[in-house]
C-alpha cells in the first residue's frame, strides 16, 4: 500500500498539503484572470475527478470566472437504459447477476437492479472482476458479470476473460471507451470547452499520447492529471495556460504513473478480449467506437451469445414521464449545470432518482447534491 | 419515477437501504412505524423524538427505556461478536440518553434450527463478559427457535431500563457548541466489511464494540449541565448522527476534518473501497455537544479514560446552515455526505 494512503492526517499527506492547495488556487486565478475574458471553461471527463473535486472541496477554491464541467466521464451514467434492461431480464430469469454495487441503483426503462433484487433476484454485489469469476467457482448457477466501466476498468475484465473462467461464467459488457465521445464533445454545436482535463487512470493504460491526435484536430489543449486535490489543481493551472498562450497540445502533469505508450501489455490483452463498436451512450448521443463488446472468439463468454435476451418482456408499463424532464444528457455534455434542471434535488433525489447522474457517486447530479455543488458555506 | 423505487408508493417493498440507518430509514420509521400512536401518557420523551429511547417522568427522576435487536453477518467478527454487540449497544444507548447506570437489560433470543450450541455457549460467555464491563446484568429473557432458512443464524434483542436525574437528548445543540468525539472512526463497519466481503487487507482491523457508558458518566461528573447532547454514530455513521442532532436542534455544524481521528488502517481501506469514514458505524464511541467554556475539562475527562483516549474536539455548532453538516476539508469547504442506505463500493 503507497505510503502516501497510510498517514493520519489529510494535511500530513504529500499531494494534499492544504497551503499548497491554496497556492495553486492563488495561481489558478491569476492566470484565468490574465486571459481577460469569463468565463474560463475547462471539461473533465472522470467521475473521479469530479469525486475528489467535491470530497477536498476545491470547489470552494477555484476561481469564480473558471467553469470546471464534468462531462460524460461516469461509465454507470452513460450505461443506456436498454443495457441496464438486459441485466434485469437475466436476473428475473433466474441468473446471477454479479456487478459494481454503482449499478445496482441506475433506473432501467420500468425498474432498477435493485428493485429487481428485492423481488426476489439474485444480485451480488463485487469489487473486481476476478470476484466475479470467484463467485461462479463456488457455484454451479450461472454467473453474469453486468460489467461497467470504461478502459481502465475493461482491462480488468478482458483479463479474467483470457483467464479461462468456468463454463457457467459469462460476461454481459456495457464497458465504454473514452476517447470517441470527447470527439463528440468538442463538435457539439455550442460547445464552449476550451481545454480538456483527462483522467490519470485511464491514461495509465493508453497512454498520453493517445490524445495528440485529438488536439491535431480540434485545437484544444489536453493535460493528464491525477486524482490528488495537488494534481487536480496543478493540472488546472497548466491547463488555462495553455489556454492563455493559444497553445493547444498535450502534457502530461501525472508523469509518476503515466507515459506516453502506457500500458502495452494492458492495451494488447484490451483489443484481444474487446472490439470497439457504435451505440448509444444514455443522454449523450450515439457515440461512434465508444462501446467496447467481446470479440467473436469469446462468444463463449459473452452474455449476448449464450442467453436470448428479450428486454421487451420488460415493458409491462409505461416509462415515467419525469425522465423526459431529465437533463442528465445536456450536463453531461457540459452545456447545463444541475441546478438548470427543475427535478434536481426536488423530484430526483439519491433516494429515488430520476438519471443515472443521481445514482452514481461519480454522477455529477449526485455529487453536486451530496457535496453542495458551487457551495457558499 | 417508477412505483417500485418510492418507498411511498402502494406497492413499495421494503429494501435493505431501509434498514441502513439513513435517511430512508427515517422516513420508513416516521411514515409507517412510529405513526398513529399517541405521546406517553407521563410527561417524558417518547416515539415522536426519534431518539435513542424513551424517558418517563416518574416522580422527580427519569425512568430510560431503550430497545435494540442486532444481527450482524458474520456472527463472530474481530474484535467482537453478536452477544458483545447486543449488550453494548443497548447499554449506550441508554448512555446516550445521559443514563449510565443501567438497572438491567432483558434478553430475547431467536435461533434457526441448526444453530451450533457450543457457538451460542460461546455468544453467551461475551455477553456475560460484556456486562461485567458495563456493571450490568440481564434480568430477564425469553428464547424462541424458528425453522431452517426462515432466519439467518440468531436474532438477539437487548431492552435495557434505567433511571436518571436528568435526561440528555439528541436535540439539545445551542449555537457554539463544541463537538467532541471520543475516538476514531470506523473501526467497526470496516473490520466487517472486510471480513464479510473476503476484502484481502493486510492489516489489523478490529471493531471497537464496547459499552462506553462509564466513559460517559466519567464525562458528565466533571461538567454538570454543560453536555447538550449525546449520540453514538453507529449506523449511517458520524455523519448521520451528526445530521440528525443538527436537524433535530436546529443548529448548522462545521467539522474539521483534520481533526478527526481515523486509524492508517480505516483511512486506506476506505480509500481503496471508494468509501467515506464518515458513513461507517462505530460500536463504542460517542459524539458529544458540550458548552464552550467546559469544552476542555469534558475532553481531558474523556482522555483520561481507557476507552477515550484518543478524543478529540472535531467541530462546532452554528446559528445559520440549520440542518446542514459543513466539513472543512483544510483546502474548502463542502457539505458532509449523508448517508443515503447499504454502503457500496463504487467502480473506478
Amino acid at each position: 500500500m503507497p505510503e502516501t494512503l497510510l498517514s493520519d492526517g489529510v494535511g500530513e499527506l504529500r499531494f494534499r498539503d492544504p497551503a499548497k492547495a491554496r497556492a495553486l488556487a492563488g495561481a489558478l486565478a491569476r492566470v484565468v484572470a490574465e486571459i481577460g475574458r469569463t468565463p474560463v471553461s475547462v471539461m473533465h471527463v472522470c467521475g473521479s475527478h469530479e469525486q475528489a473535486i467535491a470530497k477536498f472541496g476545491l470547489r470552494a477554491v477555484l476561481p469564480r470566472d473558471l467553469n470546471v464541467i464534468m462531462g460524460p466521464g461516469c461509465p454507470v451514467c452513460v450505461t443506456d437504459v436498454p443495457e441496464v434492461d438486459e441485466a434485469i431480464v437475466l436476473a428475473q430469469d433466474g441468473v446471477r447477476i454479479a456487478t459494481y454495487g454503482d449499478m445496482l441503483k441506475v433506473p432501467g426503462s420500468v425498474k432498477s437492479l435493485a428493485d429487481a433484487q428485492a423481488e426476489g433476484a439474485r444480485v451480488d454485489v463485487v469489487y473486481s472482476a476476478a470476484q466475479a469469476v470467484e463467485l461462479a467457482r463456488d457455484t454451479t448457477e450461472d454467473v453474469v458479470f453486468f460489467a461497467s466501466g470504461f478502459e481502465t476498468t475493461a482491462v480488468a475484465t478482458a483479463a479474467v476473460v483470457l483467464s479461462g473462467p468456468p463454463g457457467n461464467f459469462s460476461v454481459l459488457s456495457t464497458h465504454k471507451y473514452i476517447p470517441p465521445v470527447m470527439e463528440i464533445v468538442a463538435e457539439m454545436p455550442g460547445s464552449r470547452v476550451e481545454g480538456f482535463l483527462a483522467a490519470g487512470h485511464a491514461a495509465t493504460i493508453t497512454g498520453s499520447a493517445i490524445f495528440e491526435r485529438f488536439v491535431e484536430r480540434h485545437g484544444i489543449p489536453v493535460v493528464v492529471a491525477g486524482f490528488e486535490p495537488l494534481d487536480i489543481l496543478g493540472g488546472l493551472v497548466k491547463l488555462v495556460e495553455l489556454v492563455r498562450d493559444r497553445s493547444p497540445k498535450v502534457v502530461n502533469m501525472y508523469p509518476r504513473c503515466v507515459t506516453a505508450e502506457g500500458n502495452r501489455n494492458a492495451q494488447e490483452q484490451l483489443w484481444r478480449v474487446f472490439r470497439s463498436v457504435g451505440g448509444n451512450w444514455r443522454g449523450i448521443a450515439h457515440v461512434p467506437n465508444g462501446n467496447l463488446r467481446l470479440r467473436d472468439e469469446f462468444a463463449a463468454v459473452d452474455a449476448r451469445r449464450k442467453y436470448n435476451i428479450d428486454v421487451r418482456r420488460l415493458w409491462t408499463r409505461a416509462p415515467s414521464t419525469l425522465t423526459q424532464v431529465c437533463i442528465c444528457g445536456t450536463i453531461m455534455a457540459g452545456t447545463a449545470s444541475p441546478h438548470e434542471c427543475s427535478l434536481f434535488g426536488k423530484q430526483c433525489v439519491p433516494d429515488s432518482p430520476v438519471g443515472a447522474c443521481m445514482v452514481s457517486s461519480e454522477g455529477t447530479c449526485k455529487i453536486w447534491y451530496q457535496y453542495g455543488g458551487h457551495p457558499d458555506l | 419515477m417508477t412505483a417500485t423505487t418510492t418507498p411511498t408508493g402502494t406497492d413499495a417493498i421494503i429494501s435493505l437501504r431501509h434498514g441502513a440507518g439513513g435517511r430512508a430509514m427515517r422516513r420508513l420509521i416516521t411514515e409507517t412505524l412510529a405513526a398513529g400512536f399517541p405521546p406517553p401518557p407521563v410527561e417524558g420523551i417518547g416515539l415522536a423524538a426519534m431518539d435513542d429511547g424513551a424517558a418517563l417522568r416518574i416522580g422527580d427522576r427519569w425512568l430510560v427505556v431503550t430497545t435494540d435487536s442486532h444481527v450482524v453477518h458474520p456472527v463472530f467478527f474481530p474484535g467482537g461478536d453478536i452477544g458483545r454487540l447486543a449488550v453494548a449497544g443497548t447499554v449506550n444507548d441508554l448512555a446516550m440518553m445521559g443514563a449510565t447506570t443501567p438497572l438491567g437489560l432483558t434478553c430475547a433470543v431467536i435461533l434457526e434450527e441448526g444453530f451450533r450450541k457450543s457457538d451460542l455457549e460461546r455468544i453467551q460467555r461475551s455477553m456475560q463478559e460484556t456486562c461485567r464491563e458495563a456493571g450490568v446484568t440481564i434480568v430477564t429473557g425469553d428464547t424462541k427457535v424458528m425453522g431452517r432458512g426462515e432466519l439467518d443464524g440468531i436474532v438477539i434483542n437487548t431492552t435495557g431500563v434505567a433511571l436518571a436525574d436528568t435526561v440528555i437528548p439528541d436535540a439539545g445543540l445551542r449555537p457554539e457548541d463544541r463537538i467532541i468525539l471520543t475516538g476514531s472512526i470506523g473501526d467497526h463497519g470496516m473490520a466487517l466489511m472486510v471480513k464479510r466481503h473476503g476484502l484481502e487487507i493486510d492489516a489489523e482491523l478490529r471493531s471497537d464494540v464496547a459499552p462506553i457508558n462509564g466513559l460517559i458518566a466519567a464525562a458528565l461528573a466533571v461538567a454538570p449541565g454543560a453536555v447538550t447532547a449525546l449520540k453514538d454514530p453507529t449506523r449511517g455513521g458520524v455523519s448521520s448522527a451528526l445530521h440528525e442532532m443538527a436537524e433535530k436542534s436546529g443548529v448548522g455544524i462545521v467539522l474539521h476534518e483534520p481533526r478527526v481521528p481515523i486509524s492508517r488502517t480505516v483511512r486506506a481501506a476506505a480509500e481503496m473501497l471508494g468509501l467515506d469514514p464518515f458513513q461507517i458505524a462505530n460500536e463504542g464511541k460517542a459524539i458529544l455537544g458540550v458548552r464552550p467554556d467546559a469544552a476542555e475539562r469534558v475532553l481531558d475527562a474523556l482522555r483520561a479514560h481507557p476507552l477515550g483516549e484518543a478524543a478529540e474536539l472535531v467541530g462546532e455548532c452554528i446559528g445559520d446552515h440549520t440542518g446542514r453538516v459543513i466539513l472543512d476539508t483544510g483546502i474548502g469547504r463542502r457539505l458532509l455526505v449523508e448517508s443515503e442506505g447499504e454502503l457500496l463500493p463504487r467502480i473506478c
